[in-house]
């Protein structure tokens, strides 16, 4: 089987859970091979629950300076490992910097680039939901390593254990004149929330929940539910709630199982980013709005009346034995 | 300081966008065509600049003949001059030989110091068009970026993504693309549109960018599509209005669905 390299999402600690679907995928096309790209003793934390989820080889690429530079980095050692191993396809996350570094590398292999795929077949072809949903696009890649990017949350993990066979990669030293230098680094104040575009289950709040206060109500909500909290850009513009929780054709795409809108009209700008989602409900005082349209639940009422009441109840269902 | 933009023009995302059913290209014959919004806050950010520094604004797009009225937009914003990329072998370029297009124009700018861009267009939305121009024409890359300052040489930048928030510096020239956070931009004047009527488009095409480049060699496709499909619209489905009890009756419907 030929390898297929999978680089790894990571914090240092832990691996994120869209690397597990990565290995996933990359199980159809061959041998999944793992790129731990870190500072020195990443990989001996993240080796076994890589081997866990089917990495048959972990290919450690570690040095102090990996941290230090935005996207470089994981660029020249995925180069590396792919002439190292001549995979059958490269796969990333489609993520902010999975995107970008997915892009850079296909410059370098001259190679086609296939970004925000949500599913993959044994053959390579690849399936894109473009337009917000208006279209499914199945693509190829022609011309050299496919280089494919996967959209979190796109395809299940699976548990696969194998043996890792742990290969050595030196990190090329990083020229400070064409890479920027990562001076700072904090996390998102976004709490115990899973990220937005990887969680099961999104609850979005938009100009209905009428301000910044209101939004205690969705976030309530999503976290009796175990979900992330979303807004609508009609939310994010009038202040409510912070930019990178936007979903919407200008914000975020997100694809979970579970959407729930709060008192969102339904523009065409938001339903382009969350009319994937596998099942919909809106709560919206006006019957007319156009959120309804796609509902598979619609309740036409007051958010604060039916958001509060549902969160009891799943909250108390959950508490039952 | 020289500062090219780059821009794009796309479909309106307030309208339906459909694609070609003998290509599968975006049909642009039906589509409301807009200056992309995030582009407005590219060149904000250079126009921003340029109150402080002495700075010369470059507009670089690459389109069909009506992305001309993009391009003047930012002209009438503010910006100096602008490269119009123009050629039909360009219809449906994608993403990497986009950027191979776009690079190819930035350098045919003397001496730039800051290539500024939108994170990811509201068309293709791939979001890594500006990596790709910062690893084609070797410069440091400062992307998602919703607070920028240049001083001395040196570009320093606030980035946000979904991983956290990070600070980057580079020393100059560099490439930095902007998210919805930077600021907002302004209107262009009316005295601002009837200048952008002077201010000089260069218009050129692929042998004026690649001269003595074999033309379909370099516009290899790396990728095909194998097939498009229209997606069935969602339709609505339970639909009742509260009585008291509307998020009861919900939760016994997200457990028969087994979504809780």
């Amino acid at each position: 089987m030929p390898d297929v390299l999978v680089l790894v999402d990571h914090d240092g600690e832990r691996v994120h859970k869209s690397t597990y679907e990565l290995l996933a995928a990359a199980r159809r096309l061959g041998d999944p091979a793992a790129v731990v790209v870190g500072t020195p003793g990443t990989a001996a934390r993240l080796k076994e629950s890589l081997a866990r989820h089917g990495a048959t080889s972990v290919y450690v690429a570690e040095s102090d300076e990996a941290g230090e530079f935005l996207a470089t980095p994981a660029v020249d050692v995925l180069e590396l490992a792919v002439r190292d191993a001549c995979p059958a396809a490269v796969l990333v996350s489609a993520t902010t910097d999975g995107r970008e570094v997915a892009g850079r590398l296909a410059v370098r292999l001259d190679a086609g680039l296939l970004i925000d795929a949500v599913d993959l077949d044994s053959s390579g072809v690849v399936t894109q939901i473009v337009f917000g949903g208006a279209y499914t696009v199945r693509s190829e890649v022609t011309h050299g390593t496919p280089v494919i990017a996967l959209r979190p949350g796109a395809v299940e993990p699976e548990e696969h254990p194998v043996a890792a066979m742990v290969r050595e990669l030196v990190v090329p030293s990083v020229d400070p004149a064409t890479s920027a230098r990562i001076t700072d680094r904090r996390a998102s104040p976004a709490g115990d929330r899973p990220a937005l575009t990887e969680a099961a289950v999104v609850v979005s709040g938009g100009r209905g929940v009428g301000g910044a206060e209101g939004f205690t109500v969705v976030e309530e909500l999503a976290d009796a539910l175990g979900g992330a909290v979303g807004a609508s850009r009609a939310a994010v513009d009038a202040g409510y709630y912070p930019h990178r929780f936007q979903v919407g054709q200008t914000g975020k795409t997100v694809s979970p199982q579970l959407y729930i809108a709060l008192g969102i009209s339904g523009a065409i700008q938001h339903l382009a980013g969350m009319q994937t989602s596998r099942t919909i409900v809106a709560v919206n005082k006006d019957a007319e709005a156009p959120v309804f349209g796609l509902a598979d639940y619609g309740v036409v009422g007051d958010l604060f009346a039916v958001a509060p009441q549902l969160t009891e109840e799943v909250t108390a269902r959950r508490a039952a034995p | 300081m020289n500062i090219v933009v780059l821009v794009k023009q796309v479909p309106d995302t307030s309208a339906e966008r459909t694609l070609s059913r003998a290509d599968h290209l975006l049909d642009r014959e039906d589509a409301d065509l807009v200056l992309d919004e995030i582009n407005e806050r590219a060149a904000e950010e250079a126009l921003t600049l340029k109150e402080t520094a002495d700075a010369h604004i470059t507009v670089v797009s690459m389109g069909p003949d009506s992305a001309l009225d993009a391009i003047r937009k930012v002209l009438a914003m503010g910006a100096d001059r602008a490269i119009h990329i123009c050629d039909d072998r360009l219809r449906g370029a994608d993403l990497l030989t986009t950027a191979t297009v776009l690079a190819a124009a930035v350098r045919t700018v003397q001496d730039v110091d800051l290539v500024l861009a939108g994170n990811a267009t509201t068309d293709g939305q791939a979001g890594a068009v500006p990596a790709v121009i910062a690893e084609l024409l070797g410069l440091p890359q400062l992307t998602q970026v919703r607070q920028l300052t240049v001083e001395a040489g040196q570009v320093s930048a606030e980035r946000e993504t979904e991983n956290g928030e990070a600070t980057l510096k580079a020393p100059l020239p560099a490439l930095v693309s902007v998210t919805e956070k930077i600021n907002e931009p302004r209107y262009p004047s009316f005295k601002g549109i009837m200048a952008a009527k002077k201010k000089p488009v260069d218009t050129v095409d692929l042998d004026d960018l690649f001269p003595g480049a074999d033309g379909a060699g370099f516009l290899v496709t790396r990728t095909r599509v194998v097939e498009a499909v229209l997606r069935p619209p969602r339709s609505a489905g339970i639909r009742i209005t509260d009585d008291g009890s509307a998020g009861r009756q919900l939760v016994e419907h997200l457990i028969a669905q087994n979504l809780v």
